[in-house]
């Protein structure tokens, strides 16, 4: 734990200095920005403090809780088939992922498994709400730095991933599928072949945004060397999922800590990382995690086994007494559910582990000394949903 | 040459002049903002306003005029109403010098380049008063990040236009243009002498220093909506928005006329004697189509690129544009002494 306390106090340190620097040397007095928290660049309500010397950044402090809902104290008084309703809205962009894990920590308390054919198509499920999510990220990532033609490229082609996603679970953005012990609905007819030619739809996608923004030379000078994050303080601070992969650690839930439920161990997919840590390596391993995950939806849906999709549950769902935490890799990071339950209707207590929360605490360390445009260039690269920082 | 009184041409000039600004604003936002982003970024645009949505401009034209306009509580009022009749007066007072025939020209000026480019400044008066005035954070940061890049880029855009005026030999928009129509590519007057392929490193820098100079996306700093909300814009709502807006296609095709005059031979096209009666007629329309050549390459820039950031923007300025344009002059002067 050395590292965050040495960390905080070369922070201190620089602040201090900084302050003292400004008010003798130059006397001038700085200019505090406030960033929000209605402000286009934040895709939501997250405000950031910022003060400001010239341009430069001295001291940034995000503010979060404009949008705090209370999930997890709501999901005490709901039952436990219920709560996927409202974890749903926690990352809405990649509405299906969230489910996952909490389902998961409710079928390893109840001891049960779901059937083969509804492990896959979760899978599958998981992955598509990863492209969905991580090809709107690409895109704004465009808008975020002055190009607005990568969003409107990245809305097209997510609608052919969104379809799928509807035909199957009857809701685009809240699909709300998930069950314990398996899954609402079987697949409909057809829906494998459809998908193939999304997930083509996908990669051409990725090849497109590869030539028109990470091979321009103005994306290149606006993010690379800009907001790198070192491996321990990346690490320290808890950023997880493609940011962190993007500092060179090569470290992924899906392959280290696969929870029991999911196949991922069934295809041959592959985990990519980059060893700069700037905004551009973590687009860049973004962009990789879309291929990686059209790969592996196309390889699972050659394999779906038959059978039920269902397992045998009680209609009454009670869970037996005792804790459970699952993590996954959710687009946006790790997501993990932390589960007590006393043998109700109801989960005793659920605390929510969002990646999006994490990823932003390091924002005043990463923020310090930046110019006021690369404050937008670090935010876009992190890619949080601000749903998922406030739950 | 015809002859009119006096007050009836003067009547005209200045009549034609205010056309010559506001007409060509509308087609370029209808043609290039709606339409051709549309169609680049694989969406329809406005559909539904007239035909093809033709009729959306006059639409957004009516909505900003009716609505309010919002003074911020803190704003130094005269200075925050001033500011958009500032911008747009300098659009008016560069289309003076810019000559559509033999003898449609608003002011036949014999330093007519010059002019031009020293009024071109005038629009930072008014983007600076803008942002202070509007007393507001962003609206400052970008007032001062537009005056910081208008002073920057007016240089590569002087010296690029020095390699045009030394081998026209003159500073008269007028005679640049009849010395491309009566021109010669060494020794072969076919199609006269577009500067463009003498002067091509010129094109180039000028085009660059215009997108700068218009911030248009890849150099929108000013008004970049990720960072700065809108930059200088950021309080102006209504009308005065109206008028900015305005004035930033304006000058957009003001532009283009100049840089059609500099380096595309202006109203003149090849194969039609220059001194004839008809191009007072068709010059006009020659000049459209080539400031619609120009406004296409700015625009498709424009939604390609990702936006710089200031300090990349100042060192493209002094570290590359500016010694370039001293080579092409150098080049340009070897040459003009030799030939």
């Amino acid at each position: 734990m050395t590292a965050i306390s040495d960390a905080e106090k070369l922070r201190q340190l620089g602040e201090q200095a900084t302050e003292a620097r400004m008010n003798v040397e130059i006397e001038t007095e700085g200019m505090t920005l406030n960033l929000g928290p209605q402000h286009p660049a934040t895709h939501g309500t997250l405000r950031i403090i910022a003060k400001l010397d010239g341009e430069q950044v001295v001291v940034a402090e995000p503010v979060m809780g404009y949008m705090h809902r209370g999930y997890e104290k709501l999901a005490e008084v709901r039952t436990y088939p219920q709560v996927t309703t409202l974890v749903n809205r926690i990352d809405w962009v990649g509405s299906f992922a969230n489910e996952t894990p909490f389902i998961l920590a409710a079928e390893k308390l109840m001891e049960i498994e779901a059937p083969p054919r509804a492990q896959y198509i979760r899978t599958v499920l998981h992955e598509m709400s990863r492209i969905a999510n991580v090809m709107l990220g690409i895109g704004d990532m465009g808008v975020q730095i002055g190009a607005v033609t990568p969003i409107f490229f990245a809305f097209r082609d997510r609608e052919y991933v969104l379809n799928q996603i509807e035909a199957v679970t009857g809701g685009r953005f809240h699909p709300n599928f998930d069950r314990i012990g398996g899954l609402k609905d079987d697949l409909p007819a057809g829906w494998i072949q459809n998908t193939q030619n999304a997930m083509d739809k996908v990669l051409e996608f990725c090849d497109q945004i590869e030539t028109l923004m990470y091979g321009n030379e103005i994306f290149q000078a606006r993010t690379r060397g800009i907001g790198i994050i070192p491996k321990d303080v990346g690490l320290s601070y808890g950023v997880s999922g493609v940011n962190i992969r993007g500092s060179g650690v090569d470290w992924d839930v899906r392959r280290d800590n696969m929870p029991q439920g999911l196949v991922y161990d069934q295809v041959d997919w592959k985990v990519w990382t980059h060893p700069d840590g700037d905004c551009y390596s973590r687009m860049w391993v973004r962009l990789q995690e879309v291929r990686e995950g059209a790969k592996i939806v196309q390889q699972l849906l050659k394999q779906i086994p038959a059978g039920p999709v269902m397992a045998k549950v009680p209609r009454i769902i009670k869970v037996p007494a005792g804790e459970a935490f699952v993590e996954t890799e959710n687009p946006l990071g790790v997501m993990g559910y932390y589960i007590v339950s006393k043998g109700d209707l109801n989960p005793y207590r659920v605390k929510i582990r969002t990646a999006s929360f994490s990823n932003i605490s390091i924002t005043p360390w990463l923020l310090k000394g930046v110019f006021v445009p690369d404050i937008i260039a670090i935010l876009g690269s992190l890619y949080f949903i601000l749903g998922d920082i406030d739950r | 040459m015809i002859s009119l009184a006096f007050w009836i041409e003067t009547t005209f000039r200045s009549v034609g002049g205010l056309a010559a600004v506001l007409l060509p604003a509308g087609p370029i936002v209808y043609i290039f903002l709606f339409k051709m982003m549309s169609f680049m970024q694989s969406r329809l645009g406005p559909t539904e306003a007239g035909p093809a949505g033709t009729l959306q401009l006059i639409a957004e034209v009516g909505k900003w005029i009716q609505k309010e306009d919002i003074f911020p509580e803190k704003a130094d009022r005269l200075i925050f109403a001033a500011a958009p009749f500032v911008v747009l007066a300098s659009s008016f007072l560069l289309v003076l010098v810019v000559p559509f025939g033999p003898d449609a020209w608003f002011v036949n000026l014999d330093t007519g380049i010059y002019f031009a480019l020293a009024v071109s400044s005038v629009s930072v008066i008014g983007i600076l008063m803008a942002g202070w005035a509007s007393a507001s954070k962003y609206s400052m940061l970008g007032g001062l990040r537009a005056a910081a890049q208008l002073i920057a880029y007016e240089l590569p855009l002087v010296l690029a236009v020095m390699g045009v005026v030394i081998q026209a030999g003159t500073l008269n928009m007028q005679d640049i243009v009849l010395a491309q129509a009566e021109g010669e590519i060494f020794g072969w007057g076919g199609i006269g002498n577009p500067f463009i392929i003498t002067q091509f490193l010129g094109f180039v820098i000028f085009m660059i220093a215009m997108q700068a100079e218009l911030t248009q996306p890849p150099f929108d700093m000013p008004v970049a909506e990720s960072e700065l909300v809108t930059g200088y814009l950021t309080e102006y709502s209504g009308i005065r928005f109206l008028l900015f807006f305005i004035g930033e296609f304006a000058t957009a095709g003001v532009f283009g006329m100049i840089a059609s005059v500099l380096f595309l031979g202006g109203w003149w096209v090849p194969g039609l004697d220059p001194d004839s009666n008809l191009f007072n007629i068709i010059g006009p329309g020659v000049m459209f189509a080539k400031v619609m050549g120009v406004m296409f390459l700015v625009f498709w820039f424009r939604f390609t690129y990702p936006r710089f950031r200031e300090d990349q923007l100042q060192k493209l300025a002094w570290k590359v544009l500016i010694p370039l344009a001293l080579l092409n002059i150098v080049f340009t002067g070897i040459l003009k002494v030799v030939f």
